[in-house]
């Protein structure tokens, strides 16, 4: 029991992070009707924006230490951030350490603006296009981005550590009266699920209940009775493409502190994060959100060395058996829409 | 009864075309006959063929090895400060080239693919005439271009190569390692695991899915379970993971009170950051402090776990804090040059180019079966790692193993890892038939012509 709950927790965060990346994919192809291969890439911008922003606040100026070598034997040279000159040390090692969280600031216009430029530079020009030119483009357009990362921040990957106030984990175990140390969850991962829930909830109430998202959700339905109303339906759509670029985003901002952004984590989600729009359903956003925790789940269970021992293999293969599965039977998908993509 | 008639103008047709294919033909089925060996380099230079990670997940490690490549033949054709050449026991070599011909080089990515790897050897041997293939990152990409080599005919130089197969069972008469394998990690790692964690632990492994990892696994868990420790469980993990925490988190209801990573790159960093964030060594486990172990270490690797390498056990062939001559000279031109130390990539890579040029210096002759004469039972010093053999029987060279533990208080982004032990030669040495190097045979040297 103890171990379902425990893989159960570790498919939340995983499944936050598939979550996040499909619903903006969604969004994308739901309004714009683009099959955006470049979302990943995005996922990885934003885990960068904590990279950059890291590195801004601990931009320095040298002082030599006469008391230490270097390791050529000279005097040592200290880096000391000029935030401790502005603040005082105490409260510029507070903002380091809170680098991350404060990243979602620096993120958010970064990642529209992004989001604004991809799609009116070149998204725009495939609308008409067949879905494979779209694939195609978008699929060029994230390996520029991932080689352009790479250059400027090199292959290996950074560590950017979440505030010290969130490390260790958290004895769920103890709290439900198993014994310690059998259900352990780190707390980072708890504060990366609850951030997804609320952006998710913040994305849904958005198109829900304001005159904005009403507008958009009718061109997702009838793109052209909006147009014939008067109705910019483009710029809407362009805005929405902005939001999805940001979503991806801070789904990417605060996973830096789970994984250590390298320049290539945003292909490692995206071929993933396209089998959870197509098991959700093509077009449908809370399908998007259904299959992300679902399959992230479904993987945790599979990573188990119970069920590796009976079925080598399974923890890579799992969630295309079940997209095959769920196709299968459902053809459009959990919450798929008819006439999306069936043309 | 033969109906051919063989007229002067068939005769020259037959051989204009015959001309024109052996002008096309490429390098490497047009050896120089004479010579008797593939690529014998022509006029005042020789061509040497550098196959490092340029792109992919350990492009930063091949950029340093490659660093490290330039400077061995800045050295070796007199310039700069001659770095370990002052510090080499072997004289042979004079600052004027090899044999007297000037070094130059061609470079190829190997994308840590092995069919990338090979291709771009293959094209540095065909299209270049490279003598001598050196560099790698990766075991995989390591026993496919030594294989590569060995039919070709001309010297494989292995750059990081950890598994136990480079040579092993995948060894190879044209191949020769300095980097030190998996076995030596364990036998290094071992004494110093016990005195620090004692002899009753119970040990989880996590296994990368591929060659390195199963040697490494097999290793770590010989040495410690002969010092008395019980291997809980060993789960093979997918190269490809990022997230390691559906296989982190069974690890404390095992009742494992150590986590041994066999992972290396990125999994690594990646493992290790999971965890630490799991909380897994603040846990106390059978009565015990959780204690978690990399058994192959990497500075570059380490910046990229941050500090949650702190205070962790694993091994190193080589690390830029060493206080022997060799290193001192060695990370004086390096970091003369670049403006930083070298990892341990740099510097097998830096050794092996210097011990190639010594070869055929002493041998006489760029003839790789003289090459393989000339390094097989070499002794030499003054490289870094103290005394070392190249070992004739299986082309591993044997010296003292560091065993390194991530460092509490780092002053620099370099200083990550300090030395806790240098393991002799003696404790890390196995008979050529050890069980763990077994299936393998080094045929006979393949000169390419």
């Amino acid at each position: 029991m103890d171990a379902i709950i425990l893989q159960i927790l570790n498919g939340l965060d995983k499944g936050s992070a598939y979550a996040l990346i499909a619903l903006g994919l969604t969004l994308i192809f739901g309004t714009l009707g683009v099959v955006n291969f470049a979302h990943g890439a995005l996922f990885m911008i934003g885990a960068f924006c904590a990279v950059t922003l890291s590195r801004i606040l601990t931009l320095s100026h040298t002082v030599i230490d006469e008391t230490q070598k270097d390791f050529l034997g000279n005097p040592l040279k200290v880096d000391v951030p000029y935030i401790y000159d502005i603040f005082g040390q105490a409260t510029g090692d507070a903002i380091i350490d809170w680098a991350v969280p404060i990243s979602i600031l620096f993120a958010i216009p970064v990642m529209v603006g992004i989001g604004f430029a991809m799609e009116r530079g070149l998204i725009k020009h495939f609308y008409k296009r067949p879905h494979a030119d779209q694939i195609l483009v978008t699929f060029g357009l994230a390996i520029v981005l991932q080689e352009i990362i790479k250059y400027f921040y090199g292959a290996n990957p950074i560590p950017t550590p979440a505030p010290d106030a969130f490390r260790g984990s958290f004895d769920f175990g103890a709290m439900l009266g198993f014994d310690p140390n059998t259900i352990i969850y780190p707390y980072w991962r708890l504060v990366y699920f609850a951030f997804a829930a609320v952006i998710i909830g913040a994305v849904f109430a958005f198109l829900q209940f304001t005159t904005f998202g009403m507008v958009v959700r009718a061109g997702m339905a009838d793109r052209e009775t909006v147009g014939l109303l008067g109705i910019n339906i483009d710029k809407r759509f362009t805005i929405m493409f902005g939001i999805a670029a940001a979503v991806a985003g801070l789904a990417g901002v605060m996973y830096t502190p789970i994984n250590s952004p390298n320049y290539h984590m945003g292909m490692d989600f995206l071929v993933l994060s396209f089998v959870v729009v197509v098991v959700g359903g093509m077009g449908s956003l809370s399908g998007a959100v259904l299959a992300g925790f679902l399959l992230g789940i479904l993987e945790s269970f599979a990573s188990m060395a119970i069920v590796l021992e009976t079925l080598p293999g399974i923890n890579q293969i799992i969630i295309y058996l079940v997209a095959i599965i769920i196709l299968l039977t459902r053809p459009r998908g959990l919450m798929g829409r008819k006439g999306v993509m069936e043309e | 009864m033969s109906n051919s008639k063989l007229t002067r103008r068939g005769l020259i047709k037959t051989g204009a075309v015959a001309g024109a294919a052996g002008l096309t033909l490429p390098t490497y089925l047009r050896a120089d006959a004479h010579a008797g060996y593939l690529n014998a380099p022509q006029g005042d230079t020789v061509t040497l063929g550098f196959n490092v990670p340029q792109s992919g997940p350990y492009a930063d490690e091949g950029a340093d090895e490659l660093r490290a490549y330039e400077l061995a033949v800045e050295h070796l054709n007199g310039g700069g400060d001659g770095g370990m050449m002052n510090t080499f026991t072997s004289k042979a070599l004079q600052g004027n080239g090899i044999l007297g011909k000037k070094v130059e080089y061609v470079t190829g990515d190997t994308q840590t693919k092995s069919d990338a790897a090979r291709a771009s050897a293959k094209s540095m041997i065909e299209k270049d005439g490279a003598v001598m293939i050196t560099g790698g990152s990766s075991s995989g990409v390591a026993v496919a271009v030594q294989a590569l080599c060995q039919e070709a005919g001309v010297i494989f130089m292995a750059g990081l190569t950890h598994s136990n197969d480079t040579t092993g069972k995948d060894r190879r008469a044209n191949g020769f390692r300095h980097f030190f394998n998996s076995y030596m990690s364990g036998a290094a790692l071992a004494p110093v695991l016990k005195n620090a964690y004692g002899s009753d632990r119970k040990a989880y492994h996590l296994t990368a899915d591929y060659n390195w990892g199963y040697t490494t696994e097999e290793a770590v868990k010989s040495s410690t379970e002969a010092m008395g420790w019980e291997t809980v469980a060993a789960v093979k993990t997918p190269l490809t993971q990022t997230d390691f925490s559906s296989y982190i988190a069974p690890v404390l209801q095992s009742g494992a009170d150590t986590l041994v990573l066999n992972h290396y790159g990125g999994n690594m960093v990646n493992s290790l950051t999971n965890a630490v964030q799991f909380g897994l060594r603040d846990k106390q486990v059978n009565g015990k402090d959780f204690q978690i172990i990399v058994p192959l270490y990497s500075r570059l690797m380490a910046k990229g776990a941050g500090a949650n390498v702190k205070g962790i056990f694993g091994s190193t062939n080589w690390h830029w804090s060493l206080t022997d001559e060799g290193s001192k000279a060695f990370v004086q031109s390096f970091g003369t040059k670049y403006g930083f130390p070298p990892s341990q990539a740099a510097h097998t890579c830096y050794v092996q180019a210097l011990l190639y040029a010594d070869a055929c210096e002493r041998a006489g002759t760029f003839n790789p079966c003289g090459v393989v004469e000339a390094l097989e039972g070499f002794e030499f010093d003054g490289m870094g790692n103290g005394k070392t053999l190249y070992r004739a029987d299986d082309h591993q060279c044997f010296k003292d193993v560091l065993v390194v533990k991530g460092k509490e208080n780092p002053t620099s982004e370099f200083d990550l890892l300090e030395i806790v032990e240098v393991t002799p030669v003696e404790q890390v040495t196995y008979a050529p038939d050890h069980p763990q190097f077994a299936g393998g045979s080094l045929g006979t040297c393949n000169p390419g012509a």
